[in-house]
């Protein structure tokens, strides 16, 4: 999704009417190098990116349901009561404190993380229909601030994802190595007993 | 040894995918034709599910119009006509009554001015008022027999053509424009005569009209017919 929408931005890379002074957007005008963009020209990169949608959003609508069907969503919601343990492990992650706050099967922020990709997983498929069908869709259009504004929000999308994909892996890497197989499989064999 | 063995498959899948990107691969003869199906399904869900005849797109003031809306035609050279009053819109196909009109007698029918956003399949919005005559007059006139599903609208800018559904056709917002922001429509915008509708991707909208026939069969469209989505209906 995110390489065939960096080639669709391509096409137009501002947000704004015609005339109008445009959203402040440090990629205004850019073009994504041709290693990061999918589809090869406008048309095969909107086929790409309308024939994903549809695993996208089903693969999202099966992770929720198991999520609420198994129970497994109060180990992953983060509640305020997360607050205070958040800045604990971020002092943690900080090196600003030396032990491990204690935890259950995830930290407080490891729920963050968890709780807010869900809502911008969300996010992205609504500014999405709402650029996809803007006058069919007209109040979810409205609802986010007009088209250019939910193309410009649909756009921060991207960013969102790869900053979390990276920032992820390299907490992955230096924390827990033994989890990545474990995200893959769904088995842990690691340092971390709680994990299992 | 195993962060070293799942750091080496981490970078294997990352190496894969970003093979199939850096093809800029719009699927090859494999995948491209399933991509295009899968197209004509999102089409169907758009036309049958989504789209709505009676739904109107909002409308803004005047004042509030774009100060530049862009131009673009697929000929070498600006279509112009060498003889505008010559010029005559053909409307024949699967119709009862075949009709032939001039600016003239699409000027004396009803007229309706909206002014609304348009939307590019390339991202670019602005806003236009637009002048005509609803296609359903045409349509009301012509009598299209039972069996026509489609209208395809020919132009004399090269090849360019569109072929559209009867229903967004029928769209009470779906005009044959012959005014543009107060003014008769320009020769960068269609003129003499351009299909307009707020309910479309501007690819849809054909401009420099010469005919409109009713069809059985789906016709494709000069973009359309090169990956770009049929139905186009936002």
């Amino acid at each position: 999704m995110v390489t065939s929408g960096l080639q669709i931005y391509e096409a137009y890379a501002r947000f704004g009417n015609r005339g109008d002074r445009p959203l402040p957007n440090p990629f205004d005008g850019t073009t994504f190098p041709r290693w990061s963009r999918l589809g090869g020209w406008l048309a095969g990169a909107l086929n790409w990116h309308f024939a994903l949608m549809w695993p996208l959003v089903a693969v999202g609508l099966a992770y929720a349901g198991y999520l609420a069907a198994s129970g497994e969503w109060r180990a992953l919601l983060f509640r305020p009561r997360d607050v205070r343990g958040a800045v604990a492990m971020a002092q943690y992650y900080l090196r600003l404190r030396r032990d491990h706050p204690p935890q259950g099967k995830h930290n407080p922020l490891q729920k963050l993380a968890y709780t807010s990709i869900v809502l911008f997983g969300g996010l992205a498929v609504l500014t999405g229909v709402a650029i996809y069908k803007p006058l069919q869709f007209s109040w979810l259009t409205t609802l986010l601030g007009g088209y250019q504004a939910a193309r410009y929000w649909h756009f921060w999308m991207v960013w969102i994802f790869v900053g979390f994909t990276i920032v992820h892996v390299i907490l992955v890497f230096t924390v827990d190595p033994a989890s990545l197989r474990a995200m893959l499989t769904g088995w842990y064999r690691g340092r971390f007993p709680s994990h299992d | 040894m195993t962060d070293r063995r799942d750091f080496l498959k981490l970078v294997a899948g990352a190496g894969a995918a970003s093979l199939a990107a850096a093809c800029n691969w719009d699927g090859g003869d494999v995948l491209r034709p399933k991509l295009l199906a899968l197209s004509r399904v999102n089409d169907w869900v758009g036309e049958n599910i989504l789209f709505s005849p009676t739904r109107l797109a909002r409308t803004y003031d005047a004042a509030e119009r774009s100060r530049t809306f862009p131009t673009y035609f697929i000929s070498p050279a600006m279509p112009f006509l060498k003889d505008p009053g010559a010029w005559r819109l053909r409307v024949d196909g699967l119709v009862q009554q075949r009709l032939l009109l001039s600016l003239g007698d699409l000027m004396r029918m009803p007229r309706v001015s909206y002014t609304v956003k348009h939307h590019c399949v390339e991202g670019w919005t602005a806003l236009a008022t637009w002048h005509g005559v609803p296609v359903s007059t045409i349509v009301a006139r012509c009598q299209p027999l039972a069996t026509a599903r489609y209208i395809r609208f020919t132009s004399f800018d090269s090849d360019y053509f569109n072929g559209w559904d009867l229903a967004s056709a029928l769209h009470p917002q779906t005009i044959l424009a012959y005014g543009m922001n107060d003014h008769a429509l320009s020769p960068g915008h269609g003129a003499p005569l351009r299909l307009y509708s707020p309910t479309k991707l501007g690819y849809k909208l054909t401009k420099y009209l010469v005919s409109m026939t009713f069809t059985d069969k789906r016709p494709g469209g000069y973009w359309e017919d090169q990956g770009y989505p049929w139905f186009g209906g936002i």
